[in-house]
């Protein structure tokens, strides 16, 4: 091996750790601070990126609002929330959980100076002396947060110094021991900068990369593909990189298509709470109240005071699909109801809140809205659901199967240490947990802390393990570098470096993968729908795909990079489309629909979906799981 | 919506190894051509519109533009980030500009210490529920 890489010849660089934290965001950056408070002196903690950790992850751009922050409220309502939103199917144990430490992580970011709108007269007073904030929801509170993550990324790199993080190393696969049946031992991945390939020896790891964007087709057609809802560089790196090691994944089949701003995917948390907005078919007409009817055969979920969001939609698609749409946000009687009570300078405030909605953390809806000339006092806004995305911490619970905190969760749900995957020493948290959404930004960082506390009690409990690799450096470099073993093998080949019948390039492996899934898993192009005899089909044609991604050319380390998160996509799709063919019912009208079996089954999958990989035969099985109510639904 | 780089602004970041908007792009667009020495979006449909590129541009050398597929021609979002507060230029197609400044934080950029006047944590309660931050407190449970 050459002392100084070369591309396709990189420097091998092995690091031992004892916690190795892999992803940058909110759930990583929460793990960091906490995991270095509990360890001991010569305990080592290691954070890997593949962005800046100032601003990676889902909430690198700011944020408006925290969607998850208790204050007065009971944790166990907090649970009814989550278990309705998610049409009851959701592990009772970590939501309680969650929902009882998060403030605490909010109560930090205020101290580290992020700013929290607070109730007249509590302004200075913090939330932690009682400060009121300004709730657009019952669990929301507002805040100013261009700078959310630059500010939790500051005690996260305080808390580890910056020696410990690596920065620009993509993960991509993790390794099982080859001494322990079952134990993690390695993440392997590459430096996006420099030609070295990274191996890290771990006790304990917390995968936590985020969900999955840009696995269906998107609605944008061109320049705007990168005008994901989530962000596009969530590539499904959790839930893949998990699967090939074994662990168990459940609850795949969900999804979540927010109804948002028009191709802008702008924030309507704010309007729809915040400025009481309605919204409404082209004909004025308000769905949410013409199609009451069909909550009702969706109990108990279409029945609460908040029905369901994946039922939200449901009725709202009705409409679009008989003809009635654009669909539209009434922001014109929304700002003209509010300011009938208002001075001049109060109503100017109300529109500057307006437009620090979105540029706090959708600024690309802002420029849809000037270059469309829409002021939103003066022109309605249209609405539509987008893509498909499969993410666990926001208004979705996809993800890892992890085990529960040891006093509240039933024996079934809990081996031992709270977060962890089935995989020892593999743990989760924030997108990665599965059955427990709406955690949202503050509860993913909570969740973080809560894995990084088991972590090292792993790690304690395991002192004298060593990691050993079931795989010599040689092969896992082979495995890694294929892309670029490919380009450089076959791009002679041909005049152009796009077309050569021996490799496919990131790109169009993105979009092939992308029109698979939009025509036969519910895609927007059959508004959501699939079927048994779909799924069929698109399983043998992702089956392909899978192959042909052994083919994939990567010219440079930035295609190297796409060539990997693209294969992490594929995995994660293919999960996402074994789980739907499982569960033979309608869970998530509006997000989603079987056509075969079109309704809600309470009696026969009222349940969880679990799968997993073999990870010597690469065979996928998927099982029920039961559900089990731990807190009385009403 | 993807950014761009204005020829005559970009300085390449001096020279520099490495540009902010490289060192700092959540999705790895931005590159330097060391032959021109000026950055650019290597791939525009890729980009998310977050900003972390132009707020961070020492030379106020980035924009966006938004996307071609989708908006009219014409408009600009422009941010000015300060150490506490950014400013917003919005710019419609109409010609018509609104200005808002909005406060980004509270606290003296670096100077974050996650465990000052914080409680040590005895090892003992590392299995219980409750962070460090928690020291003395018992939180909630749901009965079995």
């Amino acid at each position: 091996m050459a002392e100084k890489g070369t591309f396709g010849n990189p420097e091998v660089v092995e690091i031992e750790t004892d916690l190795l934290i892999i992803g940058g965001g909110m759930a990583a950056c929460g793990a960091a601070v906490e995991a270095k408070r509990w360890a001991p002196k010569d305990m080592k903690i290691t954070l890997v990126d593949k962005a800046a950790l100032d601003r990676s992850g889902a909430v690198a751009q700011g944020l408006s609002a925290i969607n998850t922050y208790l204050g007065e409220n009971d944790p166990a309502d907090y649970v009814k929330m989550v278990a309705n939103d998610l049409m009851g199917i959701t592990r009772d144990d970590l939501v309680y959980d969650v929902g009882r430490h998060v403030d605490d992580s909010v109560q930090l970011f205020e101290e580290w100076g992020l700013p929290v709108w607070k109730q007249p007269g509590d302004e200075g007073k913090s939330l932690k002396d009682g400060g009121k904030p300004v709730r657009s929801g019952k669990w929301q509170i507002m805040i100013n947060g261009e700078s959310y993550k630059v500010v939790v990324a500051e005690a996260a790199k305080k808390a580890l110094g910056m020696e410990n993080i690596y920065e620009r190393v993509f993960i991509v696969k993790l390794v099982l021991d080859a001494k322990n049946d079952n134990q993690i031992a390695a993440a392997v991945g590459f430096s996006t900068r420099e030609h070295k390939l990274y191996i890290f020896k771990a006790k304990a790891m917390l995968n936590v990369c985020g969900g999955a964007v840009n696995v269906f087709r998107t609605r944008s057609v061109a320049e705007g593909m990168g005008r994901a809802w989530y962000p596009v560089w969530n590539a499904g790196s959790t839930y893949a990189m998990a699967a090939e090691v074994g662990a168990e994944l459940t609850m795949m089949e969900n999804r979540f298509v927010p109804a948002r701003f028009k191709d802008g995917y702008g924030p309507v948390g704010a309007w729809f709470l915040l400025f009481k907005a309605k919204a409404a078919n082209a004909l004025g007409e308000n769905y949410m109240e013409k199609n009451a009817d069909m909550l009702k055969e969706y109990p108990p979920y279409g029945l609460s005071k908040v029905p369901a969001t994946c039922l939200r939609n449901h009725l709202m698609l009705k409409e679009m699909k008989e003809g009635r749409g654009p669909i539209y946000m009434d922001t014109v009687a929304a700002m003209a109801n509010l300011s009938k009570t208002m001075d001049a300078k109060q109503v100017k405030h109300l529109e500057a809140e307006a437009w620090e909605d979105f540029l706090d953390m959708c600024i690309g809806q802002a420029g849809l809205w000037a270059g469309m000339n829409i002021q939103p006092e003066k022109s309605p806004s249209e609405l539509m659901p987008t893509e498909p995305y499969l993410l666990g911490s926001h208004s979705g619970c996809a993800g890892i199967w992890v085990s529960g905190p040891e006093d509240i969760a039933p024996k079934e749900w809990q081996w031992g240490y709270r977060s962890m995957t089935t995989v020892n020493g593999l743990f989760t948290a924030g997108d990665g947990v599965g059955a427990s959404g709406h955690k949202f930004s503050s509860g993913s960082h909570a969740e973080g802390r809560i894995a990084a506390k088991a972590m090292i009690k792993f790690a304690l409990d395991h002192k004298d393990h060593k990691p050993s690799l079931a795989k010599s450096t040689a092969e896992l470099a082979e495995e890694i570098y294929l892309p670029v073993r490919n380009w450089l093998a076959n791009n002679s080949l041909t005049t152009a470096p796009d077309i050569n019948p021996n490799y496919i390039r990131p790109k169009m492996l993105q979009a092939r993968l992308q029109k698979i899934m939009d025509e036969y898993v519910a895609g927007v192009a059959t508004w959501y729908v699939t079927s048994e005899k779909m799924l069929e089909r698109g399983l043998e044609l992702l089956t392909m795909l899978k192959e042909d991604s052994k083919k994939m050319a990567a010219s440079d380390l930035h295609e190297l990079l796409r060539a990997w998160e693209n294969y992490h996509r594929i995995v994660t799709a293919e999960a996402h489309l074994r789980h739907t063919q499982f569960r033979k019912e309608t869970r998530y009208p509006g997000f989603t629909y079987n056509a075969t079996y079109p309704k809600l089954d309470e009696e026969n999958w009222k349940c969880f979906v679990n799968s997993r990989i073999d990870p010597k035969t690469g065979e996928w099985t998927c099982k029920k799981v039961p559900h089990i109510d731990l807190v009385p639904k009403g | 919506m993807p950014s761009f780089v204005y020829t005559e602004k970009c300085d390449g970041c001096k020279g520099q190894d490495k540009t902010a908007c490289m060192y700092i792009c959540p999705h790895d667009l931005m590159m330097l051509d060391k032959g021109k020495m000026k950055a650019y979006n290597q791939e525009p449909e890729q980009c998310w519109e977050c900003y972390s590129c132009v707020k961070i541009c020492p030379q106020q050398a980035i924009e966006v533009r938004a996307y071609a597929d989708i908006v009219p021609m014409g408009g600009a979002v422009i941010p000015l980030r300060g150490s506490d507060s950014i400013m917003w230029t919005v710019k419609f197609r109409n010609g018509q500009v609104k200005r808002f400044k909005f406060p980004t934080r509270t606290t003296a950029e670096g100077s974050v210490d996650p465990y000052k006047g914080k409680p040590e944590p005895k090892l003992e309660d590392l299995t219980k529920p409750g962070f460090f931050t928690h020291a003395g407190q018992t939180l909630p449970t749901l009965k079995k």
